[in-house]
């Protein structure tokens, strides 16, 4: 039955948008978190989706999305001159972490309207799904 | 004499199982709207009714003898085609426009209540035949 397949390819979504928001809140929550050493830096991270392919048994092998992994962000980690921090480096350098609060603030909305639009999804194929139940009753 | 569902229930039948197959096609463009390189597809209903219809099973190879391979797949249905982009160039090869697959979602749950009110309207006459009411 294909509509229990929509359901099925709705909550793949569901859960790779749920760590997406996830990923953008860390990186929100660490915005501010400095450190003495580039290294040690907090690095923005973001997840890689991929669609799955003849993972499910439906007619077109169509499976949803995964997460393949979670990358972090190659933007050099900010350096700010604040001598009198304590954390301040020997050269009087902190270092901000490579988060982008504009850049995750549009991922959250992104990832929050695709959150509600695969809800509407798999809300839409399980009343057609209780009405195919209740057909010639 | 018996009832022929076939005959009985007409077309709705299949029109009721390529709208299921088209909704799980749209909803796989929906959870893929962010997945860079994914091309949104979608199928002709008119000519996937057609072919159902004469009952062709769809992208099979023509078998002329019998120890011929059965040419049949269900990874490459003849039916589903990709979605010509309005925008070609998102950045990250993308086709996928939420607003038209969300129009379409809409589009096909609603022709499947269809289907489905046409089914148990023929249930009900059946019903009412054997019934003799």
């Amino acid at each position: 039955m294909d509509l229990s397949n929509v359901m099925d390819i709705a909550g793949t979504a569901l859960s790779a948008q749920s760590i997406r928001l996830n990923t953008t809140a860390s990186n929100m929550a660490n915005a501010d978190s400095i450190s003495s050493s580039i290294d040690q830096t907090y690095k923005a991270r973001h997840p890689v989706f991929s669609a799955i392919q003849q993972a499910m048994n439906n007619e077109y092998g169509l499976g949803g999305v995964r997460v393949e992994g979670i990358v972090e962000s190659q933007a050099p980690a900010r350096p700010r001159y604040q001598p009198d921090h304590p954390m301040a480096d020997e050269q009087g350098y902190v270092y901000q972490p490579n988060v982008n609060v504009v850049e995750e603030m549009a991922n959250m909305i992104s990832a929050s309207r695709s959150y509600q639009t695969n809800v509407q999804v798999a809300n839409t194929a399980k009343q057609l799904l209780v009405r195919t139940l209740q057909l010639g009753q | 004499m018996g009832i022929n569902f076939d005959k009985a229930l007409g077309i709705h039948e299949q029109a009721l199982t390529l709208q299921s197959r088209r909704t799980a096609l749209l909803a796989n463009n929906l959870a893929n709207a962010d997945t860079p390189g994914y091309k949104a597809q979608d199928i002709d209903f008119r000519q996937a009714l057609q072919q159902a219809s004469k009952g062709q099973s769809n992208f099979a190879l023509t078998r002329t003898d019998a120890r011929h391979l059965n040419g049949q797949s269900r990874y490459l249905s003849s039916e589903a085609q990709y979605r010509v982009p309005l925008q070609p160039d998102t950045g990250d090869g993308n086709t996928v426009d939420p607003a038209i697959e969300q129009a379409a979602f809409a589009q096909a749950a609603v022709q499947y209540q269809t289907s489905l009110q046409f089914l148990g309207g023929k249930f009900r006459s059946l019903m009412t035949a054997i019934r003799g009411e």
